[in-house]
């Protein structure tokens, strides 16, 4: 666990993202965080009480804003320090010169990516799986990424893991009270079959999860690649989706040599749009390793939009097969294999082109009802269903050392554990001793 | 042995005469030191004032590790035994639990024999009164009986049961009482308080006995002793007494009508009872009570003894008034004319908060002084007698300027139990269970010796004849295990009655091994020139082939967790001071005060969160 590093200061962030918006939200915890809304309010608050305030840089006594500002003495808090949030009108300016003033406090300085979650957990005010729900909130730049992440926060995937947890425990406090206590007391006899049925079952279920897209999907983006043979119109369409000249166009062939990337979010969910070198054969060391950047590329997209000829494109069910520059006077018109005529230059096919994008996208991310697992989580099932995968009958206590480290596989995300609870589960359920 | 010395100074002085007292003493003198036993009565040192039984699942366990340091309890079992049962038989070595029942009378002459003939083991028939410790009162001097005789010592082991401000209760009536029949240790009891070591009160019950006389045998399903001929202890040579069987009845609706309108009587739901009493020991009244949908709890009758007319009905301990006691056993098939010997009490004594005690179960703030057995919150002779074992060869060590010892998780049941204790405590009385064990499959009852003789004979816990016996033993498994290393044909391994399935190929035995079919008979016929060893070391080896995947993966894990098994926590480190940690957190740290992030850890409700924030707290203050 890499929980090192916090020296006690305390810390402050813009937690809203994107300038200019109507409101923007700084937050800070620490001790000091009381100190520091007094210096730039002028006065003390009543805790967890929205109030309105003129806040002054502290040197000059220069009026910076109107803000409402918010008192959260600790430990009752997120992260369980002393915190503050100052809600202040989002203008790039008013957000530069209040973070500007915060720095120039002592004691205080800007949070680190994350800092106001690990705290929270090194506070014991969140338990891991809930920190990484609320680590992915906090980094959430999207409405969808937002929604999946507060799903997480407010214990989806714990929901799932008890319920896991409490079939498999059930199993292993009968294999235990029949292990322990079979010579004195109601328990019966029988067969072990009834675990191996349970430890199956949670297979199968744990198996399904994992069969959801991953997490990373909305949290990082959709993969988008574009590629192509050289000169095919990959930069210009790159640009014209991304809306910005964030790849050179130019019409030498060769001209992108690297792969470009740019994160747009289109219709509420994140893409990752990568602008590929042309695929050729040509002799430039450089240009070479561009292509072979490429074909990697494309090889990783959860996307690949095809610019070249249809019967050049790459196999796969992501590819996705474009008949660029439309517009062009003495273009060929539209192969049967492509999907769509596309011309940047005069946005024909563009609006398909997103419609179609955004139809893939709603099917390669968990959907809000399914719970989305980052790679820990997945990991961590993982172990727990290759741990159930050799679960057999035969030898009591190979199968209840199988459903036990199965179990201990799911305590990691869940944080609980231990053999208290298989005691409780045992005695709550037999009547036991002589 | 001599009493009434001029000059009476001990290394150790053990206070008490039971399990863990017997086996601490003994284990004090094995270790070298001059060494007193302290008992209220000489005649009773090593009774079995419960159950008539020694071993069974996890407590087998405990019995043949302690049998590993050359303890009492596994050659007292057998010199008593007259019915032995292995448990769980068929399902899997290592949690295969040996169990007999004892003649009392057997039990306690073989226990005092054994005594008698330490010669570093004096027994001194006096009632421990109080302590004698330092002027700071931090170090312990000796040990005041009778009132004013003194006998010094540099450490004190105390094994006093139940019989610290214990109290014994009849139905509603109750009296001070350690045993039925025998005195309280309240003296002592007053001074442990006034010391301020942290107390509380558990309970326990025992069931009435029953005069075996007025039984009918003749109606109940019979339990016969197991026909093979293993032993409790590695030392004894075969089976010495006449075996006996035992019966099975049960209770009936009849039965819980009687106990249910009777509950208001019963000092368990009357309020009477405060303690906690164990959740897998339940009294009868207590079973009908949380299992009310039951129509019958099984009885087991069980001998005290082959001269004996007494019947141990386990299953039914309880604490209700005579008359219903009377009336609820003759509703049960086969007692319909019973008489009782001796009525079911329940006995609510004080225990000392283990967390106080280091892995040596040493007082942490009292220097010298050592505590074992029911004083700790345990219950059984065999969680006694292991805890008597760690704190005789402590206390020895300690009287001699040697450094402790500690008894490790991953190698014993016995590491498990203090582990448990000392960072845990207690809520009820504690018993081992083999569950309790992360590393069971390595903690076999079968190989107690070869895991534990290292540590006994590096700590000088063996006498001679255990020593040879430790190193025939050894010698043996050596070549078995050489034997198991040699390839041999699918021709030969099939011959000796393994299921060689498809393969052709020639392999090490120990692979064919894996296969079914593999048994000591199999072992034998393909290595004949090994016949001359033992069945339970070719056994012993048989299972080790048979879990060696497990063992390996168990191995990793604990080189894993090794690693915050090594990171030390200062023993100067305050808890409060450290952010994030809630104050149950905080308390439950100083109660138990571990010495390593990894014991840590183990303490209920220390989360990852709280590691992590003692992990950084350190490292800063390290910093």
């Amino acid at each position: 666990m890499a929980l090192t590093g916090d020296d006690g200061a305390t810390i402050f962030a813009l937690s809203t993202a994107g300038l200019p918006s109507a409101i923007a939200i700084i937050r800070l915890s620490g001790p000091l965080s009381g100190a520091a809304l007094e210096a730039l309010a002028g006065r003390t608050f009543e805790p967890r009480r929205a109030s309105l305030a003129l806040l002054r840089a502290p040197d000059t006594g220069e009026a910076v804003d109107r803000a409402l500002v918010l008192w959260f003495p600790g430990p009752a808090t997120a992260t369980g320090e002393n915190m503050a949030e100052f809600h202040i009108h989002g203008s790039r300016a008013v957000a530069a010169k209040m973070l500007e003033l915060l720095d120039n406090l002592p004691g205080l300085r800007a949070a680190e990516a994350g800092e106001f979650t690990r705290r929270a957990f090194l506070n014991g005010r969140m338990d891991l799986s809930e920190a990484e729900g609320l680590g992915d909130l906090l980094a959430a730049e999207t409405e969808s990424q937002r929604r999946h992440a507060l799903a997480m926060a407010e214990g989806g995937l714990a929901r799932q893991i008890a319920d896991w947890r409490e079939q498999l425990l059930a199993a292993e406090a009968r294999l235990e009270a029949t292990l322990n206590f079979s010579d004195e007391g109601d328990v019966e006899e029988g067969d072990e079959r009834f675990a191996l049925d349970a430890a199956r079952h949670v297979h199968s279920e744990i198996l399904k999860i994992l069969e959801s897209p991953p997490a990373e999907r909305i949290r990082d983006g959709i993969r988008v690649a574009l590629a192509g043979p050289p000169n095919a119109g990959k930069s210009t369409l790159f640009n014209a989706l991304v809306a910005r000249e964030a790849a050179i166009v130019s019409p030498t062939a060769g001209t992108t040599r690297d792969v470009i990337e740019a994160p747009v979010d289109i219709g509420g969910f994140a893409f990752v749009f990568s602008d590929t070198a042309g695929l050729r054969d040509s002799g430039d060391a450089v240009e070479d390793e561009g292509v072979q950047r490429a074909l990697r590329t494309s090889q990783q997209a959860d996307i690949l939009l095809w610019l070249g000829e249809p019967a050049d494109a790459p196999e796969g069910s992501h590819v996705v097969i474009l008949h660029p520059r439309s517009d062009t006077p003495d273009r060929v018109a539209k192969p049967e294999a492509a999907a769509l005529a596309v011309s940047a230059k005069t946005g024909e096919g563009m609006d398909a082109l997103l419609s179609l994008l955004l139809e893939r996208a709603e099917s390669m991310v968990p959907r809000e009802d399914q719970l989305a697992l980052n790679q820990r989580q997945r990991g961590a099932l993982r172990d727990a269903a290759s741990v159930l995968e050799t679960a057999t009958v035969g030898d009591w206590i190979l199968l209840v050392e199988t459903v036990r480290r199965s179990r201990a596989a799911l305590d990691v995300l869940s944080g609980q554990g231990g053999v208290e609870d298989m005691l409780d589960a045992l005695f709550g359920r037999f009547c036991i001793g002589k | 042995m001599s009493e009434n010395r001029t000059n009476e100074c001990y290394d150790v002085i053990v206070v008490g005469g039971g399990h863990a007292g017997c086996e601490a003493a003994a284990a004090a003198a094995r270790v070298g030191a001059r060494t007193a036993l302290v008992s209220m009565r000489r005649d009773m040192i090593g009774a079995m004032s419960c159950n008539p039984a020694i071993g069974g699942l996890g407590k087998g366990h405990l019995v043949r590790e302690v049998d590993a340091f050359d303890g009492v309890i596994g050659r007292a079992s057998d010199a008593a035994a007259i019915h032995y049962r292995m448990l769980n038989r068929s399902k899997g070595a290592a949690v295969r639990g040996p169990r007999i029942q004892a003649d009392r009378e057997l039990y306690r002459a073989a226990i005092q024999e054994m005594l008698a003939a330490e010669p570093m083991l004096d027994i001194v028939e006096a009632e421990a009164t109080a302590l004698d410790l330092s002027a700071d009162g931090a170090t312990v001097r000796g040990l005041v009986v009778g009132g004013s005789r003194l006998l010094h010592a540099k450490s004190l082991v105390l094994a006093t049961g139940t019989f610290l401000g214990a109290k014994l209760h009849f139905g509603m009536e109750n009296h001070a009482g350690g045993r039925v029949g025998e005195r309280a240790a309240t003296a002592m009891a007053e001074q442990l308080r006034s010391a301020n070591l942290p107390m509380a009160r558990l309970k326990t019950g025992t069931p009435p006995r029953l005069d075996g006389r007025t039984i009918d045998w003749a109606a109940l399903e019979m339990q016969l002793s197991d026909a093979e001929c293993w032993t409790m202890a590695a030392r004894t040579a075969q089976r010495q007494n006449p075996e006996v069987f035992c019966a099975i009845t049960r209770t009936n609706t009849r039965t819980h009508d009687i106990i249910r309108k009777s509950l208001d009587r019963s000092p368990l739901f009357s309020g009477e009872i405060q303690g906690e009493g164990p959740r897998y020991c339940p009294s009868i009244e207590d079973k009908i009570h949380r299992f009310g949908d039951r129509d019958g709890h099984q009885i087991f009758l069980e001998p005290e003894g082959l001269d004996d007319p007494n019947i141990y009905p386990n299953g039914i301990s309880t604490s209700m008034p005579a008359d219903v006691q009377l009336e609820f056993l003759r509703t049960i098939e086969g007692l319909e004319k019973v008489e009782i010997a001796q009525l079911g009490y329940a006995v609510e004594y004080d225990y000392v908060d283990p967390r106080i005690l280091g892995h040596d179960l040493g007082v942490r703030t009292l220097r010298g002084l050592y505590l074992a057995g029911q004083i700790n919150g345990t219950t059984g002779y065999e969680e006694a007698a292991a805890q008597g074992l760690v704190s005789g060869i402590n206390a020895a060590r300690f009287a001699m300027d040697m450094p402790a010892v500690k008894f490790d998780r991953e190698d014993s049941y016995i590491g498990v139990m203090i582990d448990d204790l000392v960072l845990q405590g207690v809520t009820e009385p504690y018993r081992m269970l083999t569950a309790r064990a992360e590393y069971r499959l390595r903690l076999r009852a079968d190989n107690a010796m070869t895991r534990l003789s290292g540590a006994a004979q590096a700590w000088n816990c063996l006498g001679e004849e255990q020593q040879a016996l430790v190193h025939r033993r050894a010698a043996q498994l050596d070549r078995a295990r050489d034997a198991i290393a040699q390839r041999v044909t699918a021709e030969h391994a099939e011959a000796s009655g393994i299921v060689v399935g498809q393969h052709r190929e020639t392999r090490a035995l120990e692979e064919w091994l894996k296969l079914p079919g593999a048994s000591v008979a199999a072992l034998k016929s393909a290595i004949p020139d090994c016949a001359d060893l033992d069945d339970d070391v070719l056994s012993e080896v048989l299972e080790d082939v048979r879990y060696a995947p497990y063992l390996e993966r168990q191995a990793t894990e604990i080189a894993r967790m090794s690693s915050d098994e090594n990171i030390r926590i200062p023993a100067s480190l305050r808890y409060a001071t450290i952010p994030g940690l809630s104050k149950e957190m905080v308390e439950r740290l100083e109660a138990a005060r571990p010495g390593t992030l990894g014991e840590a850890g183990r303490i209920p409700g220390i989360t990852p969160a709280a590691l992590a924030a003692m992990l950084v707290h350190t490292r800063r203050r390290a910093a």
